[in-house]
């Protein structure tokens, strides 16, 4: 088995809320997933059981094959674990370049240094501008990043994820709020950087044209469980999905 | 055994003052989510305006909490309106710093209006002299304490389940986006709460002048003791401080008995113990 | 990336440090005492700074630690009359001090933080009240001597006459504030200010985040050690009101008046703050009304400080940044 994440039977509820409800996820290294579904239907839940934001109520989660149910957030992104927000997250007084500095700062085990210069990191420092280089942010890299656009925020974040090297990478809503050039230019990269580096990434998405133009598998949920899962043709012709999710945006 | 319960009826009404001190903080911390540090300056203030109208003008002891509250409120609405309403927006640290400021200005302005020196009035006749409790004498201002601290828990319930501007507050705490979308005029609110909060203050300060001592200090005294029955409690929530207040004012009338030494020390022990437990506190929201 | 100081900024740092070594060839005593004093807060107001504006955790109990450095050094300097002793003892009490209770207060951020710092500082302020056969009560510790300040087989220098307590003072602030600055600037420096930015986004990068919160929270315990250590031989008197809450309010005081966003930002507010307090007092003995009216003023309106308002004027070409991050929803 090759499979990079999974989750076995795994539960959350808050309240009486069921957010997730017996949810068995594989997800195989090298394959491009997405998780669709209707509001409430449980993905970004998953997103923060699988990333460790939130401890499940009952199942098991296994990061290359090891148990991480119970793991910190800090210890699973250094296994090669990371994700990004839906709603935008990023260190707005820091600049662009510090932004993805630090993670890459983490990794190398360097974010304790306390009397050296952060300039003085130059192995650090020339990672980052290789990765600004690949998401199109080099020339911004002093500018504060929260006075970049709403477009190269989205860049920028993306950036951050990515910089530690992660194995993994769940994306939320990446491309939410960005009009419609913007959402092409995150797309591509996307494709980009799955084709480039060895990160599997698992998206989250709204968007139906973006979703089946970009990945390999979609797994579709509502209420908290999984409807189903396969190749995009198979859900395109799925009727379960189509009358729950799909109906309206693929009959018209 | 007589000594352990009698001891434990004077922990009850410690706890009934810090229930008062420390409700009015926690509500408007529900609320408007804004801690104010400036709390016990009301409860100052309320002890000042009391005193003076009971103490100094000979004016009945009822009339002259009326009046502190009334006075107290006032200075409440200016705070909120004039001040805190503006910088809602930014991080709350500012507004913490914001009310510090207040703590300053109002402990000097008691001074140059009172004077630096402590004060006591007498306790008004009809509630001087003590009860025989196990064999003690109790006095009769504690039980009033005690009944008063009870009637204002029963009020406050009363007020935000059974009212329906005790349930517009408690929509606005839970969501202010969406009691604004339902029309709740959130900015008055905002003020009518803390003004509330405030009354409250005045009132422990009130009911307190003629046992405890009245001095410019007592604000920052009462304030960290509210910090730390709102802590445990659970910031935000009556029922924890209510429950945090009767833990805190009954363990420390033993901790007082048992281990003198400690006596100020002990709150904290209670506090520290409490957060490594649940962080959160009691009743967490 | 850090702005290098430019040349004019780097003449006008030298020629203040030479002004400060020249200090005590023309100053009276009460001068000396006014920039020891001055000194002393920014040490405390820096630590504080890396907390509050580095970090951003607002702690109103700095004063505790300060206190526990005052005390320690003081307890010291009365049975070993050594000065180096006595600070050093003094500043890692504090700093252990500052990790215990950190390791509590950590665990909280924003307003739960505040409070519990300003309750922690509170109950130290009760020890030095209480305890007291180790710390006096109210009285204090009293007669702290000036011991000479002795590296066993270093150096030995006698500290005692004013002047010479101020080289004491004022070399240990400049190596304390050279420390804060490396700090600042080095990547635990950039891990803090992204904490402050954002701790989920730090903790997904791979950041421990409570952790680096107690590494500040220590460090800043340290500094205010430094200060109160420094404290207690030039007063010869240590009483518990210096570990008492408002004595906390004061480095949070000076870093508001020069600016939180600005390294040297408490440096610049502990001199203003001795200032305005000096000016004030002459004219009134009501000078918290006026320190509280400072307050308000700033919070309302100036939240940079004084020091970005200059910054911003004499230096334009430096990026300004936002003052004030809006609350998360």
């Amino acid at each position: 088995m090759s499979d990079l994440l999974r989750l076995e039977g795994v539960s959350k509820r808050f309240g009486e809320f069921v957010a997730v409800h017996d949810v068995t996820l594989f997800i195989p290294a090298g394959r491009l997933t997405a998780i669709i579904g209707p509001n409430g239907a449980g993905k970004t839940t998953v997103i923060n059981l699988a990333t460790g934001a939130l401890a499940p109520d009952a199942g098991a989660i296994r990061f290359k094959g090891d148990p991480v149910t119970h793991l910190s957030i800090h210890d699973r992104v250094r296994r090669g674990l990371s994700r990004s927000f839906q709603i935008m997250n990023i260190f707005p007084r820091l600049t662009v370049l510090q932004n993805v500095l630090l993670p890459v700062l983490c990794r190398r085990g360097r974010t304790g240094v306390a009397l050296t210069p952060v300039e003085g990191e130059r192995e650090a420092v020339a990672e980052v501008e290789r990765i600004l280089g690949e998401i199109g942010l080099l020339d911004q890299r002093d500018a504060p990043a929260g006075a970049l656009s709403h477009g190269d925020q989205r860049l920028l974040e993306l950036g951050i994820a990515i910089a530690p090297g992660p194995e993994l990478c769940f994306l939320d809503e990446p491309s939410a709020g960005l009009t419609p050039v913007e959402r092409a230019t995150v797309l591509e990269l996307i494709r980009k950087l799955f084709a480039e580096r060895h990160t599997t990434f698992v998206i989250v998405e709204h968007d139906m044209d973006v979703v089946f133009s970009l990945s390999d598998w979609i797994v579709v949920m509502n209420r908290g469980r999984v409807l189903a899962e396969g190749p995009p043709a198979e859900i395109r012709e799925n009727r379960e999905v189509r009358e729950v999710y799909l109906g309206e945006e693929l009959t018209a | 055994m007589d000594s352990v319960l009698f001891q434990g009826l004077i922990g009850l009404s410690m706890a009934m003052y810090l229930w008062l001190i420390s409700a009015g903080l926690t509500i408007i911390f529900g609320v408007l989510r804004i801690v104010n540090f400036a709390h016990g300056s009301l409860y100052m203030v309320g002890a000042y305006l009391a005193f003076t109208f009971y103490g100094l003008l000979g004016w009945p002891f009822w009339l002259a909490i009326v009046l502190s509250l009334l006075g107290t409120g006032l200075l409440g609405f200016v705070m909120e309106r004039g001040f805190l309403r503006r910088i809602y927006g930014i991080d709350e640290a500012y507004q913490l710093l914001l009310t510090f400021g207040f703590i300053l200005i109002l402990d000097d302005l008691v001074k140059i209006v009172w004077g630096g020196v402590f004060k006591i009035p007498q306790i008004p006749a009809f509630l001087d002299g003590a009860w025989s409790v196990f064999g003690r004498p109790f006095p009769v201002y504690n039980t009033f304490i005690i009944g008063i601290g009870v009637l204002v828990a029963v009020g406050l319930w009363a007020l935000f389940e059974k009212t329906w501007w005790g349930r517009t507050v408690r929509a606005t705490a839970s969501d202010r986006e969406m009691a604004n979308a339902i029309g709740v005029n959130v900015p008055r609110v905002f003020s009518g709460v803390f003004v509330f909060g405030s009354m409250l203050a005045a009132l422990g300060g009130a009911l307190g002048t003629p046992v405890r001592v009245v001095a410019p200090g007592i604000g920052a005294t009462m304030i960290i003791q509210a910090f730390i029955i709102t802590v445990i409690g659970g910031l935000g929530n009556l029922k924890g401080a209510f429950v945090s207040s009767l833990i805190v004012g009954i363990l420390s009338a033993y901790g007082t008995l048992f281990f003198p030494v400690f006596e100020l020390f002990f709150i904290f022990v209670i506090m520290a113990v409490v957060l490594l437990v649940r962080p959160q506190g009691l009743f967490a929201r | 990336m850090g702005v290098r100081p430019s040349r004019r900024l780097a003449v006008f740092l030298a020629a203040l440090v030479a002004a400060l070594f020249l200090f005590p060839l023309v100053a009276r005593s009460y001068s000396l005492y006014l920039a020891m004093q001055i000194l002393i807060l920014s040490v405390f107001s820096l630590g504080f700074n890396l907390l509050f504006g580095y970090a951003g955790l607002l702690s109103f109990g700095q004063a505790g630690f300060f206190a526990v450095g005052a005390y320690g050094c003081a307890k010291i300097l009365l049975a070993v009359p050594n000065l180096f002793l006595g600070l050093v003892g003094g500043i890692v009490a504090a700093g252990i001090v500052a990790f215990l209770l950190g390791i509590l207060c950590v665990r909280h951020t924003r307003i739960y933080f505040s409070m519990l710092t300003l309750a922690f500082g509170m109950m130290i302020f009760s020890i030095a009240l209480k305890w007291r056969d180790f710390t006096g009560g109210d009285d204090g510790l009293v007669g702290i001597p000036r011991a000479p300040l002795e590296i066993p087989g270093l150096l030995t220098i006698g500290v005692a006459n004013l002047e010479q307590y101020y080289y004491v003072v004022l070399v240990v602030s400049l190596l304390s504030v050279l420390g804060m600055y490396r700090l600042v600037h080095s990547p635990l420096g950039l891990t803090l200010q992204a904490i402050r930015d954002s701790e989920s986004r730090a903790e997904f990068a791979g950041v421990p985040v409570r952790n680096y919160r107690l590494v500040a929270f220590t460090i800043a315990g340290l500094y205010a050690g430094v200060a109160g250590a420094l404290l207690a031989p030039l007063e010869n008197t240590i009483t518990p009101p210096i570990a008492h809450w408002s004595a906390s309010a004061e480095p949070v005081m000076a870093t508001l008046l020069g600016g939180i966003h600005v390294f040297g930002g408490p440096i610049v507010g502990a001199f203003l703050f001795f200032m305005i307090k000096d000016i004030i007092v002459r004219f009134t003995q009501y000078w918290l009304i006026w320190l509280g009216a400072i307050v308000v003023i700033l919070v309302m309106g100036f939240r940079g400080g004084v020091l970005s308002i200059l910054v911003e004027r004499l230096m334009p070409w430096r990026p300004t940044r936002p003052m004030v991050t809006r609350r998360k929803a």
